[in-house]
């Protein structure tokens, strides 16, 4: 019971379908208080139909989720001003500016009035939009855009955060600012749970789920899943990649190359007891110019792994 | 040279987009199609069965042979007899009849004086289609039992215009113009408000915010309340001003009316704008609405020359009431009281709209 109070998120069993589309299948979710969750997964994976079903947007097909204590669709009103959520789309007004989307929000929220102002002020200044004031929304660069959305998202000081791929449209000197951002409300105690399809954001999460297909093929911290791929990754250098590549491609062995400028990476099962030979043999035997070494895995070997497993389970059935 | 392919290209792409918009797609069908039923069915200026009264103080037999003769031409129902002149007057105010026949005692004496004429017809001016019928029936034949009366210079009616004397048609169209502008813009103003909001992507933040779906629609149609209220009186005064259309009846009344009759139109725009997907849609059914509103409402063509069938149809719209309601106060000073049930109407219309729009806008996305 206690470690249950402790959860932001339980879900269990969520799932989502549209006509014969499964978006979201069999969801188990525990995030715990203050931290940043990461969803990760391509598009299509389910990352912005699970979390609208979160915050109460959609009626899940099977399965049930508590988000802040409150079960979601039935109690989601009671939820509302308890939660900041910041859309995949720019959603704010592009006709209003900022002092008065600022404003509209905090209204919308019945934030009290005597400090209203107050909480505006602290939001601009925090959120570098003094310059903007009373700039159209609409007329916004991308990281302005963004860090708007953001002040809004917090305005009412939510204990968690949805943010659907909000660093999408922006830069990326933005979108470390924004994580550092995001960092400071987690430490003051908010969750955050932020879906994301960039490798190097993700593995600023806390904790990670990663999504394929509906379905979460591995969760962790991001230490824990690079330490958990189940594959020796081998790095190949060579002055040929696509002429290695093609010959690699033939081992069974093989999970997965992904090539990276002249360096080729090279996914093989742990099941394989020395897969350094293994591609040395194919390179010698070839006649290939490369060196090899092992390598540990990267987030992105992870994301590979995982979601490849799953396409293999899809070959067997 | 690539012209040809190119602008095959930009065709294509448009057929394949006009296919997919399935509600456009049946307004190519449904425009011209409803345009033409309206057209054909409504627009008959040969009235019949206009709604009348009778004051037969003669009573006589010539007297009681000349109402049924009346009644055998179809032109006129003569649903109310009544005993005085001043009855028919009471019906006309009221807007309940076009047309009253008063037969004085001397009637059968002014059948065989051809300097006066036998009967008179009070008719509601303000209608240019009813005037025609007077005109019409002002001419008609009288007999004495089966001899041939001699025609009488003075006509058999002496017609009486109310309302409108001067038979101006700015005084008929105007009242019922202030109907079709509020309709239009009101309605327009709202159909796009909540499908904007969608398309903009500003919806999916204001459904996760504490924001009731109540608030959120009353909240859209105040503003263009006040908007619709300044709307009407500058028709009013340019109407008054420039064209001399009296305001007999209370301008409270007249306000009070259009308040009702634009929070009609501003719902009726909001569950519009719920069942659309676009705002090009929106505007498409806000003219799928505005057309009948025109061409039924009695606001041009007579509504008691319509088939009954397309006359339910006119009833159902609220700038028909509306428009019964301006006239009433504008042209014939009639109190509102007397008309509580063109306002009821309103009403109930606004009441419905509102509550469909707000059932229909869900605070979930599936």
């Amino acid at each position: 019971m206690n470690s249950n109070a402790e959860l932001v998120i339980k879900a269990r069993g969520l799932t989502k379908r549209f006509g014969n589309l499964t978006a979201v299948d069999h969801l188990d979710l525990d995030v715990p208080r203050s931290i940043i969750y990461g969803f990760l997964g391509p598009n299509g994976s389910g990352k912005t139909t699970a979390i609208r079903m979160l915050c109460g947007l959609l009626t899940p097909s099977e399965g049930s989720a508590t988000v802040l204590g409150l079960e979601v669709p039935e109690n989601a009103n009671a939820l509302k001003p308890n939660i900041g959520y910041m859309t995949q789309r720019f959603s704010l007004y592009g006709d209003l500016t900022v002092q008065e989307n600022l404003e509209f929000i905090a209204d919308i929220y019945s934030y009290p009035r005597h400090s209203r102002n107050a909480r505006i002020e602290e939001l601009i200044e925090q959120y570098d939009l003094a310059g903007q004031r009373t700039q159209f929304a609409g007329t916004m660069s991308g990281g302005q855009r963004q860090r708007l959305a953001l002040a809004c998202a917090v305005l009412n000081k939510p204990q968690l955060l949805l943010l659907d791929e909000p660093t999408t449209a922006v830069d990326p000197k933005s979108r470390r600012d924004f994580w550092a951002k995001l960092f400071a409300l987690a430490d003051a105690g908010t969750t955050i749970l932020i879906s994301t399809h960039y490798m190097d954001e993700a593995e600023r999460c806390h904790r990670l789920a990663i999504l394929d297909h509906g379905r979460k093929v591995a969760d962790g911290s991001p230490a824990e899943l690079q330490a958990a791929t189940g594959m020796s990754i081998i790095e190949v250098l060579a002055k040929d990649p696509q002429a290695v590549q093609r010959e690699l491609d033939k081992l069974p062995e093989v999970a997965s190359i992904t090539q990276l400028g002249m360096r080729l990476r090279v996914l093989i099962p742990d099941t394989n007891s020395d897969p350094l030979s293994l591609v040395d043999r194919v390179l010698v035997a070839m006649n290939l110019e490369a060196s090899t070494e092992i390598v540990s895995a990267s987030l992105e070997d992870v994301f590979v792994a995982a979601t490849m497993e799953d396409s293999s389970v899809g070959k067997a059935a | 040279m690539k012209f040809a392919p190119r602008l095959l290209a930009v065709m294509r792409k448009e057929f394949l987009q006009l296919k997919r918009d399935r509600l456009t797609f049946a307004m190519i069908v449904g425009i011209p199609v409803m345009q033409m039923l309206l057209f054909g069915y409504a627009i008959n200026t040969d009235v019949r069965n206009l709604v009348s009264a009778v004051a037969n103080q003669a009573n006589s037999h010539l007297s009681r042979q000349f109402i049924s003769e009346l009644g055998q031409t179809q032109v006129l129902d003569l649903r109310y007899v009544v005993d005085t002149p001043q009855e028919i007057e009471a019906l006309l105010e009221a807007g309940k009849i076009s047309i009253g026949i008063y037969i004085p005692p001397d009637f059968d004496r002014r059948v065989i004086d051809d300097r006066r004429a036998a009967a008179h017809l009070m008719v509601d001016a303000i209608d240019p289609t009813v005037i025609g019928v007077a005109n019409q029936l002002r001419n008609m034949p009288l007999k004495f039992d089966s001899t041939v009366a001699p025609p009488t210079r003075a006509g058999t009616f002496e017609v009486r215009p109310y309302f409108n004397p001067e038979r101006r048609s700015v005084v008929f169209i105007m009242p019922g113009l202030i109907g079709i502008i509020l309709t239009l813009t009101m309605m327009l103003f709202t159909a796009v408000a909540v499908v904007r909001e969608r398309e903009h992507g500003n919806l999916e933040l204001l459904i996760n915010t504490p924001v009731s779906t109540t608030e959120l629609m009353i909240g859209k149609v105040v503003p263009y309340i006040l908007i619709g209220i300044v709307q009407l009186a500058l028709i009013i005064a340019v109407g008054h001003f420039l064209f001399n259309v009296p305001i007999l009846g209370s301008i409270l009344d007249l306000y009070l009316a259009a308040s009702v009759f634009i929070a009609a139109n501003l719902a009726l725009g909001l569950f519009i704008s719920t069942i659309v997907k676009t705002q090009f849609q929106a505007i498409q059914i806000t003219f799928f609405i505005l057309l009948p509103s025109i061409l039924i409402s009695g606001f041009v063509f007579p509504f008691e020359g319509m088939p009954r069938i397309v006359q339910y149809l006119g009833e159902i719209l609220p700038t028909t009431h509306f428009i019964r309601i301006t006239r009433g106060i504008m042209l014939r000073d009639t109190p509102l009281g007397d008309m509580s049930q063109e306002l009821l109407a309103l009403g109930v219309f606004a009441l419905v709209a509102m509550t469909a729009a707000t059932i229909r806008f869900s605070k979930r996305l599936d």
